[in-house]
């Protein structure tokens, strides 16, 4: 069914720009995108490769720095309380707006961009981690206290795994969040990767070309989600109760 | 056996009390004991007084039951027991000692089953084995033995061929037979139940009542159940306490003087109706909720 849904409306979108005569540099027709993609194919493997390479630094760093910050806020009450406003107040703002003072600090390239993927894909994943510790059943941590076991002890032993699922569900937000940074930042502060191309390629008026890059950067999220979704699968099938989602 | 091991192995020692098969008979040592203790949760103006100048005895090796209307401190009065709350004035003691912070290793079992749903049933049971001392460092190299202890337990229950299922494949009472184990599994000294067989239906709950009793026969643990049924209170304990509305306090104590083991014949004898009868009694001037 999900094929035929996405065959469908490139069939449309391909008659429209047919019928009505849509010039290329307003809306590429899907053949000509298809076009595009192959006759640059180079380029656009070459700076799908480093997008990736960037997007996934930055995702890396998000899942490492957000599972640690996670893990404090839901352990502490005293760094939620403490923390908690401010991370809301950073999430809040645009990140568009914060490329440029990453250019300046970090200059043209790489750094910005993993940073901006980093800072883009982090906070769902704090959220998650925190509340999936923070939720434990207060029954479960008396019957673990009354056991003689530390706050360590109640972490590792049903804080943690319990948090596992949350975590999941957020990387799959995360992973998405990622690329859309990573993209962002490099239309505004890259030398290299999709978003570069696709700035180059629409100065250029090749509108063609600009939609290839969205079908790379599509391709890459979409498969690394699936990527996300498998892991999870694997790691907290206890969490679907023996039913399988998506 | 399995379970004399364990208290060979200086893990616990309660067995040697002879403690009496019903109320009649030696009164046992104190195994907890609360003097005069008030517990207020929150500020000044705004504070709770969930528990009033409430002392309290239970002997080593006896069962008893606190009933009461809703919200009179029952579970207040578990936290207080086992340390995990500090009563505001009065002293608390176990086993001898005076209550400072959690009392270390006490079996819980709350209404809500627990079960830790990443691990199998046996995972489960196994988890106070790898918190208490000094199991948790033993575990590791002696996961046979530790894992025949815990099937054993698992027998007796009735869930001998559900070690391997997760707890979210089994039904509610099978679930709450496997909480019993996980907190009985490591010989506790003291074992408290806030309402374990609250949400079961009535067949299942009468059915694990002397599931109950026959684990406690055996291992002789002081247990203190709070729960809200009468017939169960004096079919499980050797005394049942009747607490006040909030503040709590104690208004009644009621020994029951049934022999053991009790069986369902005995919940449909006339001295059975009798206690449940005077006890409920006593409940009816508590609050309308």
């Amino acid at each position: 069914m999900p094929w035929v849904a996405a065959i469908g409306m490139l069939i449309v979108w391909e008659l429209v720009c047919r019928l009505f005569n849509i010039r290329e540099f307003i809306l590429p027709a899907p053949s000509v995108i298809a076009k595009s993609l192959v006759e640059f194919r180079g380029p656009i493997l070459e700076h799908s490769w480093w997008t990736l390479v960037t997007t996934l630094f930055g995702f890396g760093l998000a899942i490492v720095g957000g599972v640690l910050l996670g893990v404090a806020l839901g352990f502490s009450t005293l760094v939620y309380t403490g923390l908690y406003p401010l991370l809301v107040g950073f999430n809040a703002i645009p990140k568009v707006a914060l490329v440029p003072i990453l250019v300046l600090w970090f200059g043209i390239g790489a750094v910005p961009v993993v940073v901006t993927s980093f800072i883009i894909s982090f906070f769902p994943i704090v959220v998650n981690v925190a509340t999936g510790i923070a939720t434990m059943e207060p029954e479960l941590a008396d019957v673990l206290r009354s056991l003689g076991a530390s706050k360590l002890d109640v972490l590792r032993k049903a804080g943690l795994p319990r948090a596992m699922p949350y975590l999941f569900a957020s990387l799959k937000i995360a992973i998405t969040l990622a690329f859309v940074g990573s993209v962002l930042a490099e239309t505004i502060g890259g030398n290299a990767g999709l978003g570069f191309l696709m700035v180059t390629a629409s100065a250029r008026f090749d509108v063609a070309l600009v939609f290839a890059g969205l079908i790379a950067v599509a391709v890459m999220a979409v498969g690394l989600f699936a990527i996300c979704v498998l892991i999870e699968r694997r790691m907290v099938r206890w969490a679907f109760r023996g039913e399988l989602l998506m | 056996m399995p379970f004399r091991g364990l208290v060979a192995a200086g893990a616990l020692k309660m067995n040697e009390l002879s403690t009496p098969s019903s109320a009649i008979g030696p009164i046992p040592p104190a195994f907890v004991e609360l003097r005069d203790v008030s517990l207020s949760y929150g500020e000044d103006a705004d504070s709770i007084l969930a528990l009033e100048s409430l002392s309290l005895t239970v002997g080593k090796g006896q069962f008893i039951a606190v009933v009461g209307p809703s919200g009179c401190g029952k579970s207040t009065l578990m936290k207080v027991v086992t340390g995990l709350v500090l009563p505001s004035r009065g002293t608390v003691r176990v086993a001898g000692e005076a209550v400072t912070g959690p009392v270390k290793n006490v079996g819980m079992a709350f209404q809500n089953a627990t079960l830790l749903p990443w691990r199998t049933i046996r995972e489960n049971v196994l988890l106070p084995f790898e918190i208490i001392r000094p199991h948790r460092h033993r575990l590791r190299a002696e996961r046979p033995y530790y894992i025949e202890l815990v099937q054993q337990l698992l027998s007796t229950v009735g869930l001998a061929g559900f070690s391997e299922k997760y707890s979210w494949q089994l039904s509610g009472g099978m679930q709450q037979r496997a909480n019993l184990c996980r907190a009985i599994v490591h010989q506790p000294s003291l074992l408290m139940l806030d309402e374990p067989f609250a949400s079961l239906d009535a067949f299942t709950r009468e059915e694990l009542w002397f599931v109950m009793q026959d684990l406690w026969l055996e291992h002789k643990f002081t247990a203190i159940l709070v729960t809200h049924d009468l017939r169960e209170a004096v079919l499980l304990a050797d005394r049942v306490i009747v607490f006040s509305p909030r503040p709590g306090h104690i208004i009644y104590e009621l020994d029951v003087a049934l022999p053991r083991p009790r069986t369902l014949e005995t919940t449909y004898s006339p001295l059975f109706t009798d206690l449940v009868h005077d006890l409920r009694e006593k409940i009816r001037p508590g609050q309308p909720n």
